[in-house]
């Protein structure tokens, strides 16, 4: 089954926290402001939030990528 | 009555074993039978069918490892760093068996087609003499070059040494790429603990059956024991039994760490498991009934959060707020708790590397165990031993 998931390259990160704004129903933040990304693979009908989020990261830390 | 296991010890030596003494004990490395294509794909075969397990921490299996390196120009890189303090079995192995890993570093070169090989070992260790006394008798097929790695606890992790030999920057830098397929400068690159590699010389001598049924392990024991040090022991061997070998507990025990400082606190009844079967390095911390393991892992949590490489958010900030929590705890701040438990499942797997893992799975271990203890800091503002010898 092919499906989408988000990874953080976590040193990329800089807390700039719009991928939460983005994607609210998918990633949080911690209390310094990093992102925690819900388990599991993208939920199809959030697959283009998730790809805009991913595009809005002023760092690239943010990847969307097919799973297979 | 238990019965003391005195194992044959096979690795470690009780003096220095140099090269004629060393061949003399082992016989002469069987390279020669292990070359060419086919000779290298047996000597995966063997080393799969032994069971070979890293030894630096992390348990994967040595075949995968050396099946995965393709490609010219290879490098093997024998990590023989040991950043945990509460280890110091790569060391002792490096001082008094030096041709043993330098065997299993070339018999691994050579089943890799490695060119090169580096082996490293932290700034100012205490066995870089025995190391290149070592090399300076050898002649071998695959020149070997030391290499000093900043002291610092992170700066042994693999990728971190495959940027560090690479760029000079000793920060790892995350799971892609595999330092397999794209390692130190780029090559193909096998990272091996020091460890593994003087178990692939045994492996190569003795064949996987003969390996298996008298394989040992090396512990560094610590703490509360009569005879502190490195034990080579019989693999599989209860942790209660394990600290015989290092001369039994000197005063009553509460505790055990093991695993090193990213390791797990198991209470005194429950030392009949064996190392296997909690992760982390081979090493057994031992915390008598008259400390406080609270004040213990604070200290540990305080020079973890010292040793980030502050490269990750969750690391760089996580781990000093959970040392703050437990050092709050110890002065009897009650909510430091429900902070506690709010952070420390959130920090796990979130750094590039699994320093930050290692240091929440110690702090939530004191938590579960020393559950006592948290209690009475909290009420009495001092761990149990200290307010019953108030009482």
């Amino acid at each position: 089954m092919t499906g989408h998931r988000l990874t953080v390259d976590p040193i990329g990160c800089r807390a700039h926290g719009l991928c939460a704004e983005a994607l609210p129903e998918a990633i949080g933040l911690d209390e310094w402001g990093y992102p925690v990304l819900a388990n599991g693979p993208v939920p199809p009908g959030l697959v283009a939030e998730a790809r805009r989020a991913a595009a809005a990261c002023p760092a690239l830390a943010l990847r969307l990528r097919k799973v297979h | 009555m238990t019965t003391v296991f005195t194992p044959m010890a096979r690795t470690l030596p009780s003096h220095r074993l140099d090269l004629a003494t060393h061949e003399r004990t082992h016989g002469i490395s069987p390279l020669a039978a292990f070359s060419g294509a086919e000779g290298r794909r047996r000597f995966v075969a063997e080393v799969g069918a032994a069971d070979l397990r890293g030894r630096g921490g992390a348990g994967f299996p040595t075949a995968r490892k050396l099946a995965a390196v393709q490609g010219r120009r290879a490098v093997v890189v024998a990590n023989g760093c040991e950043g945990d303090p509460l280890s110091h079995k790569d060391n002792t192995l490096l001082t008094l068996a030096p041709h043993l890993v330098l065997d299993g570093v070339q018999l691994a070169a050579q089943a890799v087609a490695a060119t090169e090989a580096v082996l490293c070992v932290h700034r100012g260790s205490t066995a870089i003499a025995s190391v290149l006394a070592a090399l300076a008798e050898r002649r071998d097929p695959v020149p070997v070059r030391v290499a000093e790695i900043p002291p610092r606890y992170v700066a042994s992790e693999e990728s971190a040494l495959v940027n560090y030999l690479t760029t000079g920057d000793a920060r790892p830098t995350g799971k892609e790429p595999r330092p397999a397929e794209r390692g130190v400068g780029g090559r193909p690159t096998l990272v091996d603990n020091v460890d593994t590699l003087a178990q692939l010389a045994l492996v190569a001598r003795a064949g996987a059956d003969a390996y298996r049924r008298s394989r040992t392990d090396l512990v560094t024991v610590s703490g509360a024991v009569r005879s502190p040090g490195v034990v080579e022991v019989q693999a599989g061997l209860p942790i209660a039994d394990l600290l015989v070998r290092a001369g039994g507990a000197a005063e009553p025990v509460q505790a055990v760490l093991v695993g090193g400082y990213g390791g797990t606190w198991l209470p005194w009844a429950a030392t009949g498991t064996h190392l296997g079967a909690v992760p982390g390095i081979a090493s057994v911390h031992v915390l008598p009934v008259s400390a406080c393991g609270l004040d213990f892992t604070t200290k540990m949590l305080a020079q973890l959060a010292g040793e980030s490489a502050r490269q990750c958010g969750p690391c760089m900030f996580g781990l000093p707020a959970i040392a703050g929590d437990f050092a709050a705890l110890l002065q009897g701040d009650a909510d430091a708790v429900a902070r506690l438990d709010r952070r420390l499942p959130l920090v796990t797997g979130r750094g590039t590397c699994a320093h930050p893992d290692g240091a929440v799975r110690l702090g939530a271990a004191a938590l579960a165990v020393f559950r006592d203890d948290v209690t009475s800091h909290i009420r009495h503002r001092r761990c149990l031993t200290r307010a019953r010898r108030a009482a």
